[in-house]
């Protein structure tokens, strides 16, 4: 595996522009200052209640992802140059996902192959020929990045169904400024505490045509036993909208309304945190208690604006990922800014048998998975789990694709024995509304903090650093 | 508002208002039990205290004897009660978890603090007395600085008035239970059934109300049967009492249904109760049977709690 680009220093002693005044501080801060600071931060993120729940860890129900105080920080320059490419990413996503259920010029054009998209679980038939507002689909992208080098932006996945993990970004930043005033005023970091505003002008200008001048926006939880539902209340405070679960939800007449202390309370927009599959018994698992019966026909009525809409999955399913590419050219006409890692598709037998023979190089995932579950990381693999993958490929290649091991940037982390490089990976939250897309400069930084480990996932010990963006 | 975040809200106070009295009653009832024998006579005030609590049902399914170990064990701890005091804590901390939005931080950080003690020093329960009472403090000290952040810092909108009506709904219920237990004590001498030892039995009471001081600054006369269920039942000045309960619950109840254009049942009922209190003496309480009334009282109380959910929690 090659060499880590650190984003710090330059081979040779030097240190980049960004860090420059970074690094003078923290020569002039003693290791103790450090170390007290970052206990105050867990203090602080274990008091607001910012923790996150682990699926199937019956010890601790409720964990903090840890919190690393060292900031990462990306030039002006670099940022202009990710923001433009992440705008072309998610126009080309929309677009994509008009035309998959609509016209699909991009299957005849056989660009992207049929089954892929028909065969696909996420994709949602109930989505052909529906309209949604402005023919936004993905009104908030995460779309994770990766460095190997200076010079390019890799995306490693693009969420494009309920990202999580912007308040992070916002309650990381919170809590440094309130650790390291000095720091901050050594440097000008651009702010992101904007996003909030951002978020609701775009789900405000998605509303539905039937809504009233001013229309009603909620949040649609799972409920407290969900991971993510610190997040879902902190958004809903932010945006001063009402924080629903399904029960609170009820379609008459094809409309949604929240039941309320003053009776019933109609609906426009709803930023669901709640998977497809779940959201509308009538129509998808009939086992959901999470979601709200009905609510598809109102969605088809067009009453409702569902934030992202239903289906999206088909945009960042990572089989279609490897095409995303071409489809940013043959939507857009130009060639994409942000790069792919390069992708061998198992369901194609020349790539399946170089994945096969090259196994303990390569880093195989579920085309359906997410989270870093169900993975396998070739060089840190042990034979046994490599052999017992190879099993599960043969028997189902269609489900898996597989990428060389990147080289992930690394970045100052705190670690027991002083500050040390450790990888990290990037996830800015983008946001399409009726006429404009929209990136908070910054996002969540995630950091590997076992060393050598590139598997950022909060679920797998992953934790996450303040990203800032110099306002040059 | 939201039903469900309104429902949390008056459930949240509810809990902590529970906790609070349930610590109360334990440390009354360890004081009188502390005394000699022949102070208290025969009673066995562990088995009142469970009454008090309205649990003595559930905790003869799980245990033979009401002492003071399995008493303090199933009030303070037990996971089996849903009502002790540690469920209370943990069903208060995920009432807030939904409502979140709704709570200032002040709230959230009294319960989510609270939690976070309850889970690290207090999740092997206490070993000793003194454990217990550090205990003890620990809760009444969390009620205390939830209802303060409650009325300092919360906006006088429904969700406040939601809060302080699950206040004092649970607040008369508990007077009413203690006085549903201690009835006989407070007969009018002539009635009375025990002897003036029951002395302690009356402090007791006015102690787990936290209205001993407040008893001498209303009547200034030695403690008085009577006199304590004056207190208790009619004098509006003591925040514990039924009528103050009442007082703040119609109030509550008028500035939700003025800010909501609307009245309904739930004040019907409760101005209803209200009026009881206000046109009643303890000559005519006594005549009719203080047992009965109270009874009568709980009964009323908890049929407002289900009008109140009707109307406005779902």
């Amino acid at each position: 595996m090659a060499v880590a680009f650190d984003e710090m220093n330059i081979p040779g002693g030097d240190l980049r522009p960004a860090y420059q005044e970074l690094a003078r501080w923290l020569k002039e801060t003693p290791p103790e200052a450090l170390e007290y600071r970052r206990q105050e931060a867990e203090l602080l993120f274990r008091r607001i209640g910012i923790t996150f729940a682990v699926y199937g860890d019956s010890e601790s129900t409720e964990r903090l992802i840890p919190f690393d105080v060292i900031p990462r920080i990306m030039s002006g320059n670099e940022w202009a140059r990710l923001e433009k490419g992440l705008k072309q990413r998610v126009r080309a996503l929309n677009m994509f996902l008009r035309d998959i259920y609509h016209g699909r010029d991009i299957l005849r054009a056989e660009i992207v192959p049929d089954d892929l998209i028909f065969q696909n679980p996420v994709f949602r038939p109930e989505m052909n020929g529906q309209q949604v507002p402005h023919d936004v689909y993905v009104h908030i992208a995460g779309i994770d990045i990766v460095r190997v080098d200076a010079e390019d932006f890799i995306v490693l996945e693009d969420n494009a169904r309920t990202p999580s993990g912007v308040s992070y970004m916002l309650e990381n930043r919170e809590i440094m400024m309130r650790l390291f005033p000095d720091l901050f005023a050594r440097h000008k970091v651009a702010p992101v505490e904007r996003y909030p505003d951002e978020l609701l002008s775009a789900l405000r200008s998605v509303a539905p045509q039937s809504a009233s001048g001013e229309p009603t926006v909620a949040l649609l939880t799972p409920g407290v036993y969900n991971s993510a539902y610190y997040e879902h209340s902190f958004l809903a405070d932010k945006l001063g909208i009402e924080l629903v679960e399904g029960r609170d939800l009820v379609v008459k007449n094809n409309e949604v309304f929240m039941r309320t202390t003053e009776g019933l309370k109609r609906v426009d927009v709803i930023y669901r945190r709640v998977d497809d599959d779940f959201l509308d018994p009538l129509t998808f698992r009939p086992d959901s208690v999470l979601g709200v019966p009905g609510l598809m026909s109102a969605y088809a009525a067009g009453n409702i604006t569902l934030a992202n809409a239903v289906g999206t999955g088909i945009a960042d399913d990572k089989a279609i990922y490897s095409y995303m590419p071409d489809i940013v050219k043959f939507y857009l006409g130009e060639e994409p800014i942000l790069k792919n890692v390069p992708t061998w598709r198992c369901r194609e037998p020349k790539d399946l048998a170089y994945v096969l023979d090259n196994l303990s190089e390569l880093v195989v995932k579920e085309v359906h998975g997410s989270g870093g579950y169900g993975m396998l990381i070739g060089p840190a693999a042990t034979k046994a789990t490599i052999e017992a993958f190879r099993d599960k490929l043969k028997r189902e290649p269609e489900g898996f694709i597989a990428q060389p091991t990147l080289a992930l940037s690394t970045c100052p982390t705190c670690t027991a024995s002083g500050l040390a490089p450790r990888h990290v990976d990037l996830r800015p939250f983008v946001l399409t509304g009726s006429k404009s897309t929209t990136i908070v400069p910054g996002g969540l930084t995630r950091v590997a903090l076992k060393e050598g480990s590139l598997v950022v996932n909060s679920s797998q010990g992953g934790g996450t650093k303040d990203t800032w963006i110099l306002d040059e | 508002m939201l039903s469900r975040t309104a429902e949390n809200l008056y459930w949240l106070a509810r809990y902590v208002e529970r906790a609070e009295y349930l610590a109360r009653t334990i440390d009354a009832t360890l004081r009188v039990t502390a005394l000699p024998a022949a102070y208290i006579g025969k009673t066995n005030e562990w088995d009142s205290a469970l009454l008090t609590a309205g649990v003595a049902a559930s905790f003869y399914q799980a245990y033979e004897e009401a002492n003071e170990h399995n008493v303090v064990e199933y009030l303070s701890f037990s996971p089996n009660n849903p009502s002790s005091i540690r469920n209370c804590i943990e069903a208060a901390r995920l009432n807030s978890r939904s409502v979140r939005t709704a709570l200032t931080s002040e709230m959230w950080d009294t319960i989510n603090s609270a939690w976070i003690e309850l889970q690290a020093v207090w999740s092997k329960g206490t070993s000793t007395r003194e454990d217990l009472a550090k205990f003890l403090r620990f809760v009444q000290e969390t009620s205390l600085r939830f209802d303060g952040s409650a009325y300092r810092t919360m906006l006088r909108n429904d969700a406040y008035w939601f809060s302080r009506m699950g206040v004092h709904l649970e607040r008369a219920d508990n007077t009413a239970r203690i006085l549903d237990v201690k009835y006989h004590v407070l007969l009018p001498e002539e009635e009375h059934v025990g002897g003036p030892l029951d002395f302690y039995q009356w402090s007791s009471i006015l102690r787990s109300v936290s209205a001993l001081t407040a008893y001498h600054w209303v009547y200034r006369e030695t403690l008085k049967p009577w006199l304590i269920a004056d207190l208790l039942i009619l004098n509006d000045t003591l925040p514990r009492s039924l009528a103050s309960c009442y007082g703040n619950l119609v109030r509550n109840l008028d500035q939700i249904g003025v800010a909501y254009g609307r009245q309904g049942p739930a004040q019907r009922h409760a101005r209803g109760i209200r009026n009881r209190l206000e046109h009643s003496n303890m000559n005519d309480i006594f005549q009719h049977g203080v047992h009965e009334f109270i009874q009568e009282f709980i009964s009323d109380n908890s049929r407002l709690g289900e009008i109140i959910t009707k109307q406005y929690l779902i």
